[in-house]
């Protein structure tokens, strides 16, 4: 029994087409689980519906073990935080932080305490008297969490709270908002479409596409066993590269461009004669040796990233890029050898997009780390 | 060698430049250019709105004849008859009795039909429509339907009145109800656009204000108090400052109402300066009364962006 469980969940506007479709989920208490999706795959509706903001057109949603679809927002004993931080602009930061407290007539001592606590934590002291339009977006930020801290609702709902910071205070909130979650055993339920801030956050993920779940795991799981083309594609930077690829003659042709011999063993009979899609991680194509399988290729970009390096190159009219570790001093326009090996691929159906066989190489690497 | 020779001069050149002298060129450019810009305000000011305040300011000085020509110079002595007049008295008294009758009221009126009319509910665009109508009524077209409501004997209201047994009353000709009149007709006419102003303030409020409040929990009542009024406050403060203005301007309704009568009971100072200068064309007097409205609505403004600029929130 999860803390939260959706059952047939769906969502529709005025009747027509539906938003959500069928959503089964459970989250378990205590979890940091983060719904990840593409604007307008209905992550946020989706979080609404579960914060009593939206109806709920189908299906059954419990918290904490009761139905709670009839239920008013202020019933279902939850927080939330807004993209836009949805702080009161006219009230200063303490009476911002007071005011669901207030609201429901808490005990003056109670709120007292409870401010000073969560101040402290939240390293809010020193700015209780100002008006959000003085603080800067980080600490706006802070007052919003604040105000979900301050609650002690044992649920806290996120939608987007970070979208509105820049990079670099973005990477220090996402520890912030971890830590704090860990440290109050709060059952957090998070809405990104970054994909960073899912794969660092998360416990577990949900991937949606148009209002229909892709896959739901640990990130690591997301990350080597994409269950469909489009989670292969959306978890991951630089993205998967992928490639129309057929069997023939114990030989892989992947845009009828590469060519790879590999022995029938290596692939189960389940792949062959089949229409497929290739798919395979930028990290799973180091620069090659002698002694390995190569193809050459020639480079149409080159990106340097400090301890990293990309190239890029066409295979077909597909462009790949590979990562290598280091610094590569190479030019656009030379030809480098580069290890492609079936052990590293995953095999997607070319027609449903649905995953086939996910890469042997990262199984082994797992097990390695174990 | 020749070709040294030019370097040097255009160096030399460079260190003659007047810093100063360039920057004080490039003000001036700029003013000018802002100056452009603001020129047919200016005319247009000018001619319609500071030409005439001076004029009148000129006016107040003087005794006039009928054509409005300045005849004998008397100094302040339009003022202290004014100030000694018992007629000017009752014209103030009515006047400060008609804003405080108006202004509220309005307000009141039209922040619960808007407070109301932003609720998100089925055909709420037909109510909104018919609680904005006032607006597109012209002052005539509302003062004669309102005429023919106080109508004494086929009036709506005396009729209802006769339902219930009341006597009749006599609306626009008893002296204790005429100013009343007119400010239930002038609240029925400003509800409009104080009404539309008032919808578009609520509309820009952030709905993740209520959303949040709605998850912390807080009811209807605490809502409007605590998040609505403060985010309304810069319009609200609009709102009251126009209505006021307008409250002290009325004519129209006055004119075809009640004429400034009963017993000069409806009559406004606008009303007062009109009958003034085109009854009596004494334009020296009316000149005098129009300066003094002026003087009461720029205090009564001064004060209130005083005690507003504290109380008004600005996003």
């Amino acid at each position: 029994m999860g803390y939260i469980e959706l059952m047939d969940i769906s969502k529709s506007y005025n009747k027509q087409s539906n938003v959500l479709n069928g959503i089964d989920l459970q989250i378990e208490e205590g979890e940091f689980f983060v719904l990840v999706g593409p604007s307008g795959s209905g992550k946020s509706t989706l979080l609404r519906m579960i914060a009593g903001l939206e109806e709920i057109s189908g299906g059954t949603l419990k918290i904490n073990e009761k139905v709670v679809n009839h239920l008013p927002p202020k019933d279902r004993n939850l927080s939330m935080v807004f993209q836009n931080y949805a702080l009161y602009p006219h009230l200063t930061v303490e009476q911002n932080i007071l005011f669901g407290l207030h609201a429901k007539k808490v005990d003056k001592q109670v709120q007292k305490k409870r401010l000073e606590e969560t101040a402290k934590m939240m390293g809010l002291s020193e700015l209780l008297n100002r008006k959000p339009r003085e603080l800067s977006g980080g600490q706006r930020q802070r007052v919003a969490l604040a105000r979900a801290v301050v609650s002690e609702a044992p649920l806290c709902l996120m939608d987007e709270p970070l979208s509105n910071l820049d990079a670099k205070l973005r990477a220090n909130m996402r520890i912030e908002i971890r830590r704090l979650q860990k440290k109050l055993g709060l059952t957090m339920v998070y809405v990104t479409h970054d994909q960073v801030e899912a794969m660092t956050m998360g416990d577990r993920i949900m991937v949606l596409n148009d209002g229909i779940i892709q896959q739901v795991g640990e990130p690591i799981e997301l990350y080597n066993k994409p269950a469909n083309l489009f989670v292969a594609t959306f978890i991951g930077s630089p993205k998967m590269n992928l490639g129309k690829a057929k069997i023939k003659n114990d030989q892989l042709i992947i845009e009828d461009a590469l060519t790879i011999p590999f022995e029938k063993m290596d692939v189960p009979e389940s792949i062959q004669n089949r229409k497929l899609v290739i798919g395979l991680r930028a990290e799973h194509m180091p620069h090659g040796n002698e002694t390995q399988q190569v193809q050459h290729v020639e480079i149409v970009n080159v990106e340097h990233l400090g301890n990293e390096t990309l190239v890029s190159f066409e295979i077909g009219t597909e462009l790949w890029t590979a990562k290598w570790l280091g610094q590569w001093l190479i030019q656009v326009g030379d030809r480098v050898p580069v290890h492609i090996s079936v052990e590293n691929m995953c095999f997607f159906d070319a027609e449903t997009g649905d995953l086939i066989k996910a890469a042997a190489f990262t199984r082994k690497q797992e097990v390695v780390l174990r | 060698m020749s070709m040294s020779n030019p370097m040097i001069e255009s160096s030399q050149e460079f260190h003659e430049i007047n810093y100063e002298n360039v920057k004080k060129k490039q003000r001036a450019k700029t003013f000018t250019k802002g100056m452009v810009f603001l020129l047919p305000s200016i005319v247009l000011f000018g001619t319609f709105l500071f030409y005439p305040l001076f004029k009148t300011m000129y006016l107040s000085f003087f005794l006039t004849n009928a054509r409005g020509e300045t005849t004998v110079y008397v100094g302040l002595q339009n003022y202290i008859e004014m100030f000694t007049s018992p007629i000017f008295h009752q014209s103030m008294k009515s006047t400060f009795l008609f804003v405080l009758y108006t202004v509220p009221t309005t307000i009141i009126i039209a922040l619960s039909l808007a407070v109301i009319a932003n609720e998100k509910l089925k055909g709420i665009g037909f109510f909104r429509t018919i609680f904005s109508s006032t607006m597109g009524i012209s002052v005539a077209a509302a003062s004669v339907f309102w005429l023919y409501m106080f109508h004494p004997s086929i009036g709506f209201l005396n009729r209802i009145l006769e339902l219930f047994g009341v006597e009749s009353i006599g609306w626009l000709t008893d002296p204790k109800w005429a100013l009343l009149a007119v400010a239930v007709t002038t609240i029925w006419m400003n509800l409009g656009f104080t009404f539309l102003v008032l919808l578009g303030g609520l509309q820009s409020i952030d709905s993740y204000l209520y959303e949040s409040a709605d998850i912390d929990g807080a009811g209807y009542f605490y809502k409007l108090r605590r998040i609505t009024i403060p985010m309304l406050s810069p319009t609200l403060f609009f709102v009251i400052t126009v209505t006021i203005i307008n409250a002290f301007q009325t004519f129209g309704q006055i004119d075809i109402l009640t004429q400034g009568g009963p017993q000069n009971s409806t009559n406004l100072i606008v009303y007062s300066i009109y009958r003034e200068a085109f009854s009596n064309y004494q334009f020296g007097t009316a000149s005098a009364q129009a300066i003094v409205l002026f003087t009461i609505i720029l205090i009564m403004t001064i004060i209130q962006f005083k005690i507003g600029e504290r109380k008004v929130h600005y996003q």
